[in-house]
């Protein structure tokens, strides 16, 4: 047992002895504790200069608690962090932005109320000490920092009138501005659209050629291995591979992250015979300005894509069918049965459900118990005279807590015990009990990491197959809706343009035709 | 910017339809001799607001400075009595500065504690009134025994002209203090660090946290202005009403707050400006004194102020919520 990592120890020393110099950041055997709680086992890492580094792992892996380590906010309690091959101790926030070490996290850390100029030059006046503010100077600041990414904005603009591609190229420039060599992007891409990645992309590469270091920290495998040169995985706070991204695929990066194997296998589906009716049949939905004859058939079992770019009008169209936008014209069916929902409480009531974006994740009560939670919508279905029918709704909820297959001791069990991907068994449960026949989800796995979204995909074809639900899933993942579509239709400035058929479905021809838009 | 400058524009563009709107019901309304009447009226309510306007940019809000105020007021005319002092600059340093400490009494809770300001001023300006009146006193101070030195420099008239009833009036020297008092701010706040990391403060505090200001530094400056202002203008409208009464002020917090709103100052913090807030100023003086002309009531006025509140907050909630998407 004590071989193997001596042995790893002396490997790892020969190597850094070659390439000391080489080192612009290595984090040597760290770890972290939280209390009882490992959130860091043993972890090393190295970046070299002007490298494109990925880190890669799911929700919770320890990537954050490697980003806070490097960021100087936390202290290991075992390990060594070593800048150009020299170990620093006493490492704080202040000393790594001296190092050239700049974080963007999530949030940007942006301040909304302030113009982009302000926004930029912040750091370098404080940095500065300077007591008044010259605003010329501000602008020039600001004009700097942005020619040094090239490209061009309205200084005087508000930061949260920007979207949030903007917001993110004010973050980078702000982070480049002092002499950055590393600079660390926390899910840089989870709010981007595909032409907005690009952008980032470009941009990040220009940064590169520039000679700073690019950390990028993610769990989408295929930017990763379209932006980095090479590939650190974590998972449950341990490193479970690196190396360069041509030792990796797909198939690796998943392996390694979430410990096995995703099906890709693609959606099929085969009309049930004599059940001819749609389920939702939508003819001639119009709403001036957003909308233009839609026409719309869903059947039992069906999964249907609703691609395009952002704006395109198909959460309008998701919001009209479920009766927050009831004024429009042309006519709804569901089961050949004449609906115009005109509160959400009639969309549901007509057999409509549909999960917003981020829902999947954010609709539970998460102190709550499994049981109430699947309840929430469906209360009116359990109600005799005034009070709630216990009995009923026992046997409801505990009869769909055996067919979701949720992990978990019982139905009482709060939701914030289970796993993500047992609490969207949940939410999507929840929508089962108001006796939903036809599903509408926008952006089902925005934001989820792989493990999760593979669970997520799952139950909604079995939903499909088992349950004979009709699925509208509208997504800007173009994967996403390549495997789990049987087909999908492309929108455009409130219309339908396009349909991709199953047998020609497939990413390359989505993505010809979402670009054929611009 | 152009949001900020536009806000204001629509400020200024409703106080002038409602002037004509109520110079039309009262033609007295646009005399000079009224004129001269409201920007008096401005002074005390406007000086206060220019600290509440950079507490509400910091993403606060204090209640307690109407009680800093009565403090500072009444403790500095005891001194003078007390001392037979005869000055006049010694008593207002004195009362800004026993306005400055109470506030960083204030800054100290809510740094410390991370505290919620509302609670935190609610308390202090209650344990404020309440000790001036158990500790100091509770006697009006009238015109008999007011220092004759303050009365006489709130006198200060800049123009004095006489109506055609014969009644003399003029326009008070007091305005000055307030614009210049105003200016200042403006320039403080636009171009100071410190200034520009109230408005940062009051936009995202983790993240001004992070870039390196000292939010310390910003909170202290912040609620030890706004008392420092309110202690002034307590001694202010002292010498210019002539009486020294403990329990002056009572409610009167809610009028400055219902100005700075009207201003556009951003209950969400980060948002507002001076200029926005002379313009909501006068028009809360305005209304009121429409309201006291038209012989409303003043239970009823209490009414029209909280309605402004509600109004105002609510415009600029939704114009700051819209911005969102």
């Amino acid at each position: 047992m004590q071989k193997a990592p001596a042995f790893l120890i002396f490997a790892d020393l020969h190597h850094s002895g070659e390439s000391m110099s080489e080192n612009l950041l290595e984090l040597k055997n760290i770890s972290k504790r939280f209390g009882g709680l490992v959130a860091l086992d043993n972890v090393s890492l190295v970046v070299k200069p002007g490298e494109i580094h990925c880190l890669a792992g799911e929700n919770g892996c320890g990537k954050s608690t490697i980003i806070k380590t490097i960021a100087g906010v936390y202290t290991p309690t075992e390990g060594e962090i070593l800048i150009d091959g020299k170990p620093v101790t006493g490492f704080t926030p202040a000393r790594s932005v001296q190092q050239g070490i700049q974080v963007i996290y999530q949030d940007f850390s942006l301040f909304g109320n302030l113009t982009v100029a302000e926004n930029l030059a912040l750091n370098t006046l404080l940095l500065e000490g300077k007591k008044s503010v010259s605003w010329k100077r501000i602008r020039d600041l600001a004009t700097k920092a942005l020619a040094r990414l090239g490209v061009t904005m309205d200084l005087d603009a508000d930061v949260e009138s920007l979207p949030t591609s903007g917001k993110q190229i004010v973050a980078i420039a702000r982070a480049m501005m002092g002499d950055a060599r590393l600079i660390i992007m926390d899910e840089p891409t989870t709010a981007l659209t595909r032409p907005e990645v690009d952008a980032l992309f470009r941009i990040v590469r220009d940064i590169q050629a520039q000679g700073i270091a690019v950390l990028f920290v993610s769990h989408k495998m295929r930017e990763m291995l379209e932006i980095s040169e090479r590939l650190t995985v974590l998972r449950n706070g341990k490193k479970v591979a690196e190396g360069p991204i041509s030792d990796f695929n797909e198939a690796a990066i998943t392996r390694a992250m979430t410990g096995h194997d995703l099906t890709d296998q693609t959606y099929e589906w085969t009309p049930v015979k004599g059940d001819e009716q749609p389920r939702l049949n939508v003819k001639q939905l119009s709403i001036p300005g957003m909308l233009e004859n839609i026409d719309l058939t869903l059947r039992a079992g069906e999964i249907v894509g609703l691609s395009g770019l952002i704006g395109s009008g198909r959460t309008e169209l998701a919001l009209a069918l479920f009766g927050m936008n009831p004024k429009y014209t042309g006519s709804v069916t569901i089961d050949g049965k004449a609906v115009h929902p005109k509160t959400v409480q009639d969309a549901i009531a007509s057999g409509l459900a549909y999960v917003p974006e981020d829902r999947l994740t954010e609709g539970l009560f998460l102190t709550q118990s499994i049981e109430r939670n699947m309840l929430a919508t469906s209360f009116e279905n359990f109600v005799s005279g005034m009070f709630i029918d216990r009995k009923k709704a026992d046997a409801a909820t505990k009869a769909m807590f055996g067919a979701m297959q949720i992990a978990a001791p019982g139905p009482q069990t709060p939701v914030n015990h289970l796993s993500g991907g047992n609490q969207q068994r949940v939410v999507l449960a929840r929508w089962l009990l108001t006796g939903a026949r036809v599903l509408i989800l926008n952006g089902p796995t925005v934001g989820v990491d792989v493990g999760s979204k593979a669970q997520i995909h799952r139950k909604i074809r079995e939903l499909a197959t088992e349950n004979g639900l009709a699925v509208l899933m509208i997504s800007d993942d173009v994967p996403e809706l390549v495997q789990n579509c049987n087909r999908v239709i492309v929108m455009h400035r409130g219309r339908f343009v396009d349909e991709v058929a199953a047998d020609a479905l497939n990413e390359d021809a989505l993505n010809d035709r979402l670009k054929a838009l611009k | 910017m152009t949001i900020f400058r536009r806000s204001e524009f629509i400020i200024a563009a409703i106080l002038l339809v409602a002037m004509i709107f109520i110079g039309l019901i009262n033609p007295a309304f646009w005399s000079l001799d009224n004129m001269f009447g409201l920007l008096r009226s401005n002074v005390i309510i406007g000086i206060m607001a220019l600290g509440v306007l950079v507490v509400m940019i910091s993403g606060g809000i204090d209640v307690s400075f109407t009680a800093f105020a009565v403090a500072a007021m009444y403790l500095t005319v005891k001194g003078m009595l007390y001392f037979g002092y005869e000055g006049v600059l010694v008593p207002f340093i004195a009362a800004t500065l026993i306005g400055l400490v109470l506030g960083a009494f204030n800054a100290f809770f809510i740094h410390t504690f991370r505290m919620i300001p509302l609670i935190v001023t609610l308390g202090t300006g209650s344990v404020v009134r309440g000790l001036l009146l158990g500790l100091v006193g509770t006697s009006i101070i009238n015109i008999d025994k007011m220092p004759p030195e303050l009365i006489n420099f709130a006198k200060v008239n800049l123009v004095n002209s006489t109506s055609a009833t014969g009644t003399n009036f003029g326009l008070t020297a007091m305005i000055l203090i307030y614009l210049g008092l105003a200016l200042v701010t403006h320039l403080f706040l636009r171009y100071t660090m410190i200034g520009r990391s109230i408005f940062a403060y009051g936009g995202a505090p983790e993240a001004a946290k992070r870039v390196g200001f000292d939010t310390r530094k910003t909170l202290f400056f912040v609620y030890c202005f706004a008392g420092a202002l309110a202690g002034f203008a307590g001694l202010l409208q002292g010498s210019m009403i002539w009486q020294a009464n403990p329990r002056d002020f009572a409610g009167f917090e809610l009028d400055v707050i219902a100005a700075v709103v009207l201003g556009g100052a951003s209950i969400f913090g980060g948002r507002g400006s001076v200029a926005g807030t002379l313009l909501g100023v006068f028009m809360l003086v305005m209304v009121k004194n429409s309201l006291i002309i038209m012989k409303v009531d003043t239970t009823w006025q209490r009414v029209v102020v909280g309605l402004i509140i509600v109004g105002a907050t609510a415009l600029t909630a939704w114009r700051d919520r819209k911005k969102l998407v």
